[in-house]
């Protein structure tokens, strides 16, 4: 009786478990059935080559690249706020700032990546456009840097949290090796403890970009829903998820061409946030640092 | 010569540290800034007409009562799908599947699930859930779809939790004659509860601010009346406030700017909750 019940539960258990796993697999299958319907009315060349995205339009356009032109532009400039500010951060709190200090401020920082992103959509468009506006005369009220800048905002402590926990992973004795021979803590931090600890800062950095490329709301809000193919971030852009978003508030019927192309965008982002999750997961397995 | 060199340094040193202080600070300042523009703009829009108010074409008169219901019906929904299957999950690979295949397959997967877009979770939801399950645009369909988002989330913090749990107090219970799940019941989740509970209200604020899936499995910016059951169709405040900064009229942007202040308070009350209970716990049971 006893043992029955204890199988029961074992299973139970297990099936939850297992439902992480169902997870998965329904959201590959059910990408790559819609993107393979879609295949079979677009060809693949057409979405991969064609520089226009009009699937709404009367005068239907597939190709791919104006939205991930528009993904890659507010993800760039992301992380080029991020990482400087991010990394200086992490520096910052391991080798320099008291305990006491790093106690504090961390939580604090991780305060920035639990604002609902909505919230900073609103920023963008509200505050940070108008603003640079004014430094910028001409530049329109949806665009990729307004977006960009925000959402690097946001993805700072993804960077100076990982990185930080790499450079404290570095043991002591690298750094007194390092004092001894009378250099500064900023000599140490960057020819020590920043290259011991790289392969960790590395793999904040890719999940701050995977973190950028799958943002949604930022861009749907502040970039415009303007496909097109551009670097430059002053003009509206749309990024794959602002598509999708775009798509699903509209009334488009269900099993037409239109409806199709939203799983389209959804496999390409799901395909480079895929990759790029797993370099990071290779990476933290193969250079995991080993001092002991 | 020498000593140049090293001045040099130091006050390369110096500079760097004060770069390191703006660098930290900047964010949080920014982040100051933005709410009290928020504040300055939404407050005086707060008022009880304004909680209580239905949507309307008119910024004066329209209110966030359907999205706040159907923020409240996500949320609890939400909550009693993944909380036990998260949990129950948690505990599976921390105490059960420890070794083996399965287990290591598991363990790639779940930090793989928490790394996917949440809008990758609302194609699937509106095609599994949605669709195949035929539960159409309701607010069930949205929390499995946000139970699924979260579930990484309560997982790992489960495990985190249960592996705090020292050994000596599992071969205690063993060695009275308790069996696996009794003492996984009676003393390894009661002495890590207070981990797993900070895990789980920190992963339910995560999905209270999501917009982006629900949007996808269908959820609407216009709801007329609040919802009653679970197959009802709905909005959330995040959806409501992405709404009302979409229109061009000035006075929706103050009803975005007075939605946020009321999100701002769920989520960070929500993260003031998870901290304390965290503290607390870390506080009353030492090893």
């Amino acid at each position: 009786m006893k043992k029955t019940k204890e199988v029961v539960i074992e299973k139970f258990l297990l099936f939850s478990a297992l439902i992480t796993i169902l997870t998965t697999i329904g959201i590959v299958l059910v990408l790559a059935i819609e993107a393979f319907k879609f295949f079979r009315e677009v060809s693949v060349f057409e979405f991969l080559t064609d520089t226009e995205w009009t699937p709404l339009f009367t005068k239907k356009r597939f190709g791919i690249l104006p939205l991930l032109s528009g993904t890659f532009l507010t993800s760039i400039i992301a992380i080029a706020v991020a990482l400087p500010i991010g990394l200086t951060i992490a520096i910052f709190l391991s080798e320099y700032a008291p305990r006491k200090f790093r106690e504090y401020i961390k939580p604090s920082l991780e305060m920035l990546a639990a604002v609902p992103t909505v919230v900073y959509g609103f920023f963008a468009l509200t505050v940070v456009t108008p603003f640079l506006q004014t430094i910028i005369p001409g530049m329109s009220g949806f665009n990729s840097l307004s977006a960009g800048i925000v959402m690097g905002i946001m993805i700072i402590p993804i960077i100076s949290s990982l990185s930080e926990d790499a450079l404290r992973a570095v043991p002591n004795s690298l750094r007194e090796a390092s004092y001894g021979m009378g250099s500064t803590r900023l000599q140490t931090a960057f020819k020590v403890t920043v290259p011991a600890a790289s392969s960790g800062i590395v793999v904040s950095i890719i999940l701050a970009i995977s973190r950028a490329i799958g943002e949604t709301m930022i861009v749907a809000i502040a970039a415009g829903q303007q496909p097109r193919l551009t670097m430059n971030p002053l003009v509206p852009v749309e990024t794959l998820t602002a598509y999708i978003v775009q798509v699903s508030l509209g009334d488009v019927p269900h099993n037409s061409l239109e409806y199709r192309t939203i799983f389209a965008a959804g496999i390409t982002l799901f395909i480079f946030t895929f990759i790029l999750n797993n370099i990071s997961h290779w990476i933290k397995n193969k250079y995991r640092e080993k001092y002991d | 010569m020498t000593s140049r060199k090293n001045r040099n340094n130091r006050l390369k040193d110096k500079i760097f540290s004060v770069w390191g202080i703006i660098s930290t600070l900047i964010g949080l300042i920014l982040l100051v800034i933005f709410i009290g523009d928020i504040i300055i703009e939404g407050i005086h829009r707060i008022d009880w007409d304004f909680l209580t108010g239905l949507p309307s074409r008119k910024p004066e008169i329209a209110g966030i009562f359907t999205a706040m219901m159907g923020t409240i019906w996500v949320l609890l929904l939400t909550a009693m799908i993944s909380f036990p299957i998260g949990v129950a999950a948690g505990v599976y690979l921390e105490e059960y599947g420890k070794k083996g295949r399965l287990s290591k397959l598991l363990e790639i997967n779940i930090s793989n699930l928490a790394g996917v877009p949440s809008i990758i979770y609302g194609l699937l939801g509106l095609e599994i859930f949605a669709r195949i399950m035929n539960l159409g645009s309701s607010i069930l369909a949205g929390s499995m779809t946000l139970a699924l988002l979260i579930l990484p989330i309560i997982i790992v913090a489960t495990r985190e939790s249960i592996k705090a749990v020292p050994s000596s107090l599992k071969d205690a219970s063993f060695a009275l004659g308790a069996t696996k799940w009794q003492t996984i019941y009676l003393q390894v989740l009661p002495a890590s509860f207070g981990g797993i509970l900070t895990g789980v209200i920190l992963a339910l604020s995560r999905a209270v601010g999501e917009a982006a899936p629900l949007i996808v499995v269908g959820a609407l910016a216009y709801v007329p009346f609040a919802p009653k059951t679970p197959m009802d169709e709905f909005s959330v405040l995040p959806i409501q406030i992405f709404n009302w900064i979409s229109r061009p009229q000035h006075g929706f942007i103050t009803n975005a700017a007075a939605a946020i202040i009321i999100l701002l308070v769920i989520t960070f009350a929500m993260n003031g909750v998870a901290i304390y209970l965290r503290n607390k716990w870390q506080k009353k049971i030492k090893w």
